[in-house]
């Protein structure tokens, strides 16, 4: 019982984290119809953006309030995550739109190539490590033997993707950019003529994605405190089934999946094999895409004939 | 006249929406039976449940091949769980248990599209080789020989490309058999089209609106082709058509759908004075349809 | 906003560049401005490099303003001559018939070619590093093209069956001692079964899905092979695979030895031209018989599938079994290829199959060109051998010192070409299709009426 009460706190942290970074692939995905396979890069960028900050922070400013730094970094990760997205957007997706169907999946494979190399031959092939953060932590239950915790950090990832889910979820359903983005999803040519500007609505949905995974990178660096170059790929790819498990186009949806595939891989972690967790989330991306394609909250497909 | 097609309460739901409701209807053989509605009456939605692309859901849908006396079965094929059965030089299917690509291998019911499906990056000539895949891989001992060059495959594609040739000259493309499919002007592709279907050496032609976006000649080029078909190759033709200079012409059977529910099934003569077919495409109320008629001068 | 200036508008020219710069600084500030580097306490500290900043903003800098005032320009001129000409067939169009016999009888020579100009120990690099590691990729990326390029179904998880093939040798070589031909067949059989056990269950799926789907299974046979030790021996893979033996004779310095039986000097060429060959053959043969099945219905068939699934369905084509023989074909190609690469090598663990391998060859074959076997080809020397070569580019090293390792930027190098030849040339080197039959005339069809596939 403890066990798996430790193991729930511990996955909805792990799918929080999945959950900012699905969103992005959701949200593009929606409105252009391309798997953004840089995403899960551009989530590793953002860690490093937020450890060249956070090494900026305490060791050149001298900030010592943990809170206080966190805030600067992560504002500083979004920023420049933005731009980076908002560049590859610029120069690998926008010409080649409405040009061949593969041709921006391999364009995106080649960026996320690129992004991870460039980053290991800039910041170097090892780990990168940083001092815990935020130490503390709540007991909740448990015995002598084995005590459930809910550790700051834990409750600072929750508080922090809950209060962001809420701010964007405002943005995209109620607001004049909310609607830009989904006539563009329903038809851009539609959505052109009357009147949206649709080069500026995508590259704002990059742009979005991209702080989200920020955010997601830089919860990432202070909850594991370590950051390699080849961090994108697993956690991009994971982050891409809880999309598609939650129905791709949907932005609760992304969040739900995230939730469930950490949940997934925790206990499958704890009560299984910990050496099969990733061959358990690949497995459920297939049976996800192969007998549910549009997902846990996403709206079926008719072939239209 | 022997029936060829029975549709017998075909019923298509969609979700809550009910595309077709309870439609019934007979093409007998040689027929052209022309499906008119307004838009959205779901005269597409019966096209693609004979064709197999979709699984109605009610309704039986009987196809019967040679002699007329096969129709005695239908009552004991339906209850077997069988798609077909064949006696003598008789043969009869039930499409709606069929999945489409049988439905024109086995059952030979051939279909064009309202919005053109070639394939624009292959050739014309391609196209219709395509068309004749199933003989072409029966000759090809199923790749297994054709491959080693074994075999009378030379032989079996020599006539496949006679037989496009064939169509390619009634359809007025040999000189554009060469070029890519996808370069070819609408009306052109509307013709290779048919071409392509008739390639399958179908017993039932469904064409889904052949005169749309055509002009004038051509559309009377159109209506002699489809005569043509009937005449020369045994073929009976259902199809759906907005342009009434080509239903009114051509057809010897008109079914009118509105909403999804069939509001006459007649001779063409007969159907053009309907008063409910002019309510159903007018779109006026019964009651209104005197009014109507008064107003329009019938 | 940064859009392209018009002709000659040299202020609006210096003002994008001057935009970019920005741009350019805020992308490389974090992580070329600054690098997290450990101190002897073991504690991250940084240190900056401005320099290095100052470098790349200029150099983009520079590079938009270069791009703005003659390149832009230049394109545009090109695409207006270009619409002129329209009905001429693009250069590319005549490539493929002029350079395949070119290609082949080049490759037959390759090995005397490098022996001739190297020597025999010269040479060892040139035919191993090069032909070999070439033509495994060509081999892969022809199986490749008959999945995505012909039947238009996108595959992320090939290297799947590369490894089915190259376990399958090792194990079946291994454990009952079989030689390396009688294996071969049966390394590519049971990749093709693979092929089809993979392929059953996404055959309904479309496009990206297909795609993302593929790419889960790669990756599960992947994380099989590591955590299945008993049979795999997991990360620590497989070694002492046998070699093939020419004709029962082994390449060894033995007495029954190659060399001795022979009567030649003792030396590593004798082996490599062997497998050089054995590769050579393997890749011809898949060519061949790529090239015979675009003319069978089959292959018309898997290029109708790629223009249009639905129609190929009125038409009576069964797109399921269609389907099927497209990957188990491909799948068995894949699994022929890492027979060989077992053999090659010796030794095999699960770090020769990652995703990056698959990255590799779908990218050779939309390079190239879908459907283009020559393209393949040209993709294959281009992205292969132009990683390989930067191995010995020692010219850098003058130029950046001795510090300075050449290898570590082919990867980086690699996802900008992918990138750049995307946005320059979508469509691949070698766009245009040649129809499989004729009645009149043989004409080329144009990439742009070739569709890609939904699935």
């Amino acid at each position: 019982m403890e066990v798996f009460v430790q193991q729930l706190i511990n996955g909805i942290t792990l799918g929080s984290i999945y959950g900012l970074i699905a969103i992005g692939y959701t949200m593009v995905f929606g409105i252009i119809g391309m798997v953004n396979f840089a995403h899960g890069d551009v989530f590793m960028v953002s860690a490093f953006i937020g450890l060249i900050a956070y090494l900026i922070v305490t060791a050149w400013l001298g900030i010592a309030s943990a809170v206080g730094a966190l805030l600067i970094v992560l504002i500083v990760a979004m920023a420049l995550t933005s731009l980076v997205n908002w560049t590859i957007e610029r120069i690998a997706y926008r010409p080649l739109r409405g040009s061949f169907r593969l041709a921006p999946l391999i364009s995106a494979i080649g960026m996320s190539i690129l992004l991870s190399n460039f980053v290991q031959v800039a910041q170097g092939p090892r780990n990168k490590s940083i001092p815990p953060l935020l130490q503390g932590e709540f007991v909740l239950m448990g015995r002598e033997s084995y005590q459930v915790t809910l550790s700051h950090r834990q409750l600072l990832i929750w508080i922090v993707t809950a209060v962001l889910l809420v701010v964007f979820w405002y943005l995209v359903s109620r607001t004049a950019l909310g609607r830009a983005q989904r006539a563009c999803e329903q038809d851009q040519k539609m959505a052109a003529l009357l009147g949206v500007d649709v080069d500026r609505t995508i590259s704002i949905t990059f742009v979005i994605g991209a702080a989200l995974a920020a955010v997601a990178g830089t919860m990432y660096l202070m909850y594991y405190g370590v950051v390699n170059f080849s961090d994108g790929f697993t956690p991009g790819v994971k982050a891409f089934t809880a999309a598609v498990l939650g129905g791709i186009g949907s932005l609760p949806g992304a969040v739900v999946g995230g939730i469930l595939i950490g949940l997934v891989e925790t206990m499958w972690s704890a009560y299984f094999s910990i050496d099969y967790k990733d061959v358990a989330a690949f497995s459920i991306l297939a049976i996800t895409l192969i007998f549910l394609p549009q997902g846990l909250l996403g709206r079926p497909e008719v072939e239209k004939v | 006249m022997t029936a060829l097609l029975r549709v017998e309460h075909l019923t298509m739901r969609f979700g809550g929406l009910v595309a077709v409701n309870d439609l019934s209807f007979t093409t007998n053989r040689g027929d052209i039976t022309a499906l008119i509605g307004p838009n959205g009456a779901g005269k597409t939605t019966v096209f693609n449940c004979i064709t197999g692309f979709y699984k109605p859901s009610e309704g039986r849908i009987a196809l019967a091949h040679g002699a007329p006396e096969i129709w005695e079965e239908l009552a004991a094929l339906t209850q077997r769980d069988a798609r077909s059965v064949a006696r003598g030089d008789g043969a009869l299917f039930l499409l709606e248990r069929m999945p489409d690509y049988l439905v024109a291998h086995r059952a030979k019911v051939a279909r064009t599209f309202q919005n053109i499906r070639l394939f624009s990056g292959m050739s014309v000539l391609e196209n219709l080789l395509v068309a004749q895949h199933n003989p072409l891989m029966a000759a090809s001992g199923y790749t297994a020989l054709g491959i080693f060059g074994i075999g009378n495959y030379g032989r079996a594609e020599r006539a496949a490309i006679a037989a496009a040739r064939h169509w390619l000259d009634l359809t007025g493309l040999t000189d554009r058999a060469d070029d890519p499919a996808g370069d070819l002007p609408y009306g052109a592709q509307r013709r290779l089209e048919i071409a392509r279907a008739m390639c399958t050496e179908p017993v039932l032609l469904c064409l889904d609106e052949p005169a749309a976006g055509l002009n004038p000649r051509e559309t009377a080029e159109l209506n002699e082709l489809i005569l043509r078909i009937r005449s020369d190759h045994n073929v009976s033709v259902l199809l759906i058509e907005h342009d009434m200079s080509v239903v009114m012409e051509i057809s010897d059977h008109v079914v009118v759908l509105d909403y999804g529910v069939k509001i006459a099934d007649n001779v063409p003569a007969a159907v053009r004075d309907d008063p409910k077919v002019i309510a159903a495409y007018l779109g006026v109320e019964d009651k209104e349809v005197g009014r109507v008629e008064a107003e329009v001068g019938l | 906003m940064a859009t392209a200036p018009a002709k000659n508008d040299i202020a609006g020219a210096f003002k994008d560049a001057g935009f970019w710069a920005l741009v350019a600084l805020g992308l490389f500030l974090p992580l070329i401005g600054f690098r997290a580097v450990q101190d002897i306490h073991n504690e991250l500290t940084l240190e900056t490099r401005w320099p290095l900043l100052f470098a790349f903003v200029a150099i983009v800098a520079a590079g938009r303003l270069l791009h703005n005032l003659l390149i832009a320009p230049w394109r545009e001129r090109r695409r207006v001559a270009a619409r002129a000409a329209v009905g001429a067939p693009h250069w590319s169009a005549r490539l493929g018939s002029v350079l395949a016999p070119l290609f082949i009888g080049f490759a037959l020579a390759y090995p005397a070619i490098a022996v001739w100009l190297a020597g025999a120990g010269g040479a060892v690099k040139w035919i191993d590093n090069f032909g070999i590691q070439i033509l495994i990729y060509v081999m892969l990326g022809f199986g490749l093209n008959i999945v995505v390029g012909l039947a238009g179904l996108l595959d992320l998880g090939y290297v799947a069956f590369y490894a089915v093939g190259a376990y399958s040798y090792a194990l079946l070589a291994q454990t009952f001692g079989f030689s390396f031909f009688m294996l071969l067949p049966v390394a590519g059989i049971l990749a093709a079964f693979w092929g089809m056990m993979l392929g059953f269950p996404v055959l309904r799926l479309r496009g990206d899905y297909l795609a993302i789907v593929t790419l889960a299974f790669g990756e599960i046979i992947r994380l099989v092979l590591i955590n299945w030790v008993p049979v795999t021996n997991g990360y620590a893979g497989i070694a002492s695979i046998p070699r093939p033996t020419f004709f029962g004779i082994p390449f060894n310095a033995s007495d029954e030895g190659f060399a001795a039986v022979f009567g030649l000097p003792l030396s590593p060429i004798y082996r490599l031209v062997f497998l050089y060959y054995i590769i050579l053959a393997l890749a011809l043969l898949n060519s061949f018989v790529t090239v015979r099945l675009r003319r069978l219905p089959v292959g018309r068939a898997w290029e109708a599938l790629r223009e249009d699934e639905i129609a190929c369905r009125s038409l009576g084509i069964n797109t399921t079994n269609t389907k099927l023989t497209a990957f188990a074909i491909g799948a068995g190609f894949g699994g022929f290829a890492g027979a060989f690469f077992a053999a090659r090598q010796g030794f095999i663990s699960p770090e020769s199959f990652t995703f990056m391998e698959s990255a590799t060859i779908l990218s050779i074959v939309v390079l190239g060109g879908m459907g283009s076997q020559i393209g393949v080809a040209i993709a294959a020397i281009a992205m292969i051998g132009g990683t390989e070569a930067l191995r010995e580019l020692d010219v850098l090293k003058e130029v950046f010192g001795n510090d300075f390792d050449p290898t570590q930027y082919r990867m980086l190098l690699f996802g900008f070409a992918m990138v750049l030849i995307m946005v320059v040339r979508p469509r691949g080197l070698i766009a245009a299709r040649e129809a499989s039959v004729h009645l009149a005339a043989r004409k080329k069809i144009s990439g742009a009426l070739v569709r890609e596939g939904r699935g």
